[in-house]
């Protein structure tokens, strides 16, 4: 772990993230990501090879319903939260250039 | 009918069932204390006036044709992550200005079937990120018993309203700490139950295999009470646990005696620079419970020094895939692009703030190609040490204590710049959201310059009942619970 961090660029993450970051940001959060990136290489001291890991600290597996239709969120109600639509569906801009 | 804002839903319950209030006097007088302190303190980014005052009056009506629940008519404040129906749910984030919910989540529909009454909603750190409520982007809020210092958070909207006798109750969620912090930064009763105990299902995902909503009370019974309303099984999320609901309340007695209890002390838990003062409140409080019967026995939780490292890999990776649903797309903000990249991209730049970003870069980071082995998996890994500790732990003992924090609240502006330094102070609470047990925070004293200080009750899962028992005979046997701050 220890090597990886020097590696970070934050920018390109962002990038990743699809966040755009000023100038300013990149530069702040690289210092600030390096240090906490830095800090959680403690974790380099334990030996985990042989541990078995933790997705959900209480299991639970294979959690199934009746498949029947349910009542869904009423649509008019949705769609008043579209930044914009039309027809009762949400408009976005074009992805395929025509 | 003055004063009632300052009483309890323990006894609130009992002057609405002897008919000496109604709900409509008590969400009145709610309203006036509002009014009169949230200038100061600013815990609300909405209250719904006409709203509660019409909640009031239908648990009123309902109380009159026979309805009885220790819920009915009483005021509480909602944490502004939870979907409500009809109002908005900011997160305290400028993405989803504008946004209204088109549901319940299930934790409010719990309380409207309870027939409490929702005030409104409280302030957070954006997105649940930070432990100040400083990260907020569209409210400030204050410390109740000083001004000038931070409520803690994320939940310090929810803390400080319970504190400052702007609502009865509150419901807060805890994914690092966020309710047992700014809890005990306020004064407050703050609980965080066993995951799964309670419904995520509306509830805006931060960190999914930590996140739990849990209520902050002025006391232990309120907390059980209010918490005995939140519980159980839904079929809407698929992380909660079929276990069956203890009358959490009613066992709450005037007996105050922990003989036969165990009461473990984890040495780890008293680390490198934790205020002197802080400490002795917390090891006082074991000494009086230690007088009320309860035996102390010494445990070990090791690998709980890891647990900041642990929490800032799985709560960032967590939250950098939950929070790709701010998009601009379907709700909130959406400042438009020539194609849906550069949407994303200006949407989310000028939507999230700081610490949201810093925390999404680090998630993607973690969770990225060549990296998840190093930082993901193996933080995975000591999260199954860390929970292997409680279990361990709990062999010996019925319950652990601890301090909450290091610190008592601190002043605005301390630690805003380091982000490091502000994540450190969730050292001992993060063990149990990773480990996925429940923990209550209680009041147990005041620093000399007269902040709170918080003891912490960490119970194995689904094991509130233990805790709560603990805490409530504690609380019962002290005055801390009984100071308010002067506003």
């Amino acid at each position: 772990m220890s090597k990886t961090h020097e590696g970070m660029d934050v920018g390109y993450v962002a990038k990743l993230a699809c966040i755009d970051l000023t100038e300013e940001e990149t530069t702040l959060f690289q210092g600030q990501l390096n240090q906490v990136l830095h800090y959680v290489e403690q974790l380099d001291e334990l030996d985990v090879s042989n541990v078995e890991s933790t997705a959900h600290a209480i299991p639970v597996f294979n959690v199934f319903r009746k498949d029947v239709v349910g009542t869904s969120l009423n649509h008019a109600d949705v769609m008043a939260n579209a930044p914009s639509s039309v027809n009762g569906e949400v408009r976005v801009p074009k992805i395929i250039d025509q | 009918m003055a004063e009632l804002h300052k009483l309890t839903i323990t006894e609130l319950s009992e002057k609405l069932s002897a008919g000496e209030c109604t709900s409509v006097d008590i969400v009145t007088d709610i309203l006036s204390s509002i009014d009169a302190r949230d200038g100061a303190v600013g815990a609300y980014l909405t209250v719904d006036r006409d709203d509660a005052l019409d909640q009031a009056k239908m648990a009123d009506e309902a109380r009159t044709a026979g309805k009885a629940s220790p819920m009915l008519g009483i005021p509480v404040a909602i944490k502004d992550l939870l979907n409500v129906k009809g109002q908005p749910c900011t997160c305290s984030s400028k993405v989803l200005e504008g946004y209204t919910a088109p549901y319940d989540a299930t934790v409010i529909a719990k309380l409207r079937e309870a027939g409490a009454v929702l005030l409104g909603r409280v302030n957070m750190d954006e997105f649940a990120m930070g432990s100040s409520t400083e990260n907020a982007a569209l409210g400030k809020t204050s410390n109740p018993w000083n001004l000038d210092h931070v409520p803690g958070g994320s939940s310090g909207g929810s803390a400080a309203c319970v504190a400052a006798d702007e609502a009865i109750a509150s419901l807060g969620s805890d994914t690092g700490g966020s309710i047992r912090q700014p809890a005990a930064f306020c004064g407050s009763v703050g609980m965080k139950p066993t995951y799964g105990r309670v419904s995520r299902y509306g509830l805006t995902a931060f960190a999914s295999s930590l996140d739990q909503i849990g209520p902050i009370t002025k006391t232990v019974k309120d907390s059980a009470i209010l918490l005995e309303t939140l519980c159980g099984l839904d079929p809407m999320d698929s992380s909660s646990i079929d276990v069956e609901v203890p009358a959490l309340g009613e066992q709450l007695t005037d007996d105050t005696s922990l003989e036969g209890m165990k009461l473990g002390l984890p040495k780890e838990y008293f680390v490198e620079g934790m205020d002197p003062e802080v400490e002795k409140a917390v090891r006082d409080a074991v000494e009086h419970c230690k007088s009320l019967g309860a035996e102390i026995v010494d445990v070990s939780l090791p690998n709980a020094k890891y647990a900041i490292a642990v929490y800032y890999i799985i709560a960032t990776a967590e939250a950098s895939a939950n929070l790709a649903r701010f998009d601009g797309i379907r709700y909130g903000m959406r400042l438009d692009g020539k194609d849906p990249a550069e949407l994303y991209a200006k949407t989310r730049s000028a939507g999230f703030g700081q610490e949201v970003k810093r925390r999404i870069i680090l998630g993607t980071y973690v969770l990225s190609s060549g990296y998840y082995d190093a930082y993901y998996l193996k933080a995975q890994k000591v999260r199954t040490l860390i929970r292997s500790d409680f279990t361990e732990a709990f062999k010996t003992c019925d319950a652990i204590l601890s301090p909450v924090t290091p610190t008592a609240a601190y002043k605005k502006g301390e630690k805003t710049d380091d982000p490091l330094k502000m994540y450190l102070d969730d050292i001992l609470t993060t063990p149990v959201n990773l480990a996925g047990n429940c923990a209550l925070s209680v009041p147990c004293g005041f620093t000399s310059a007269g902040m709170p200080i918080g003891l912490q009750i960490i119970g194995d899962d689904f094991q509130e009942e233990t805790i709560l028992k603990v805490g409530h005979a504690y609380e019962q046997t002290t005055e801390w619970h009984k100071e308010r701050p002067s506003l």
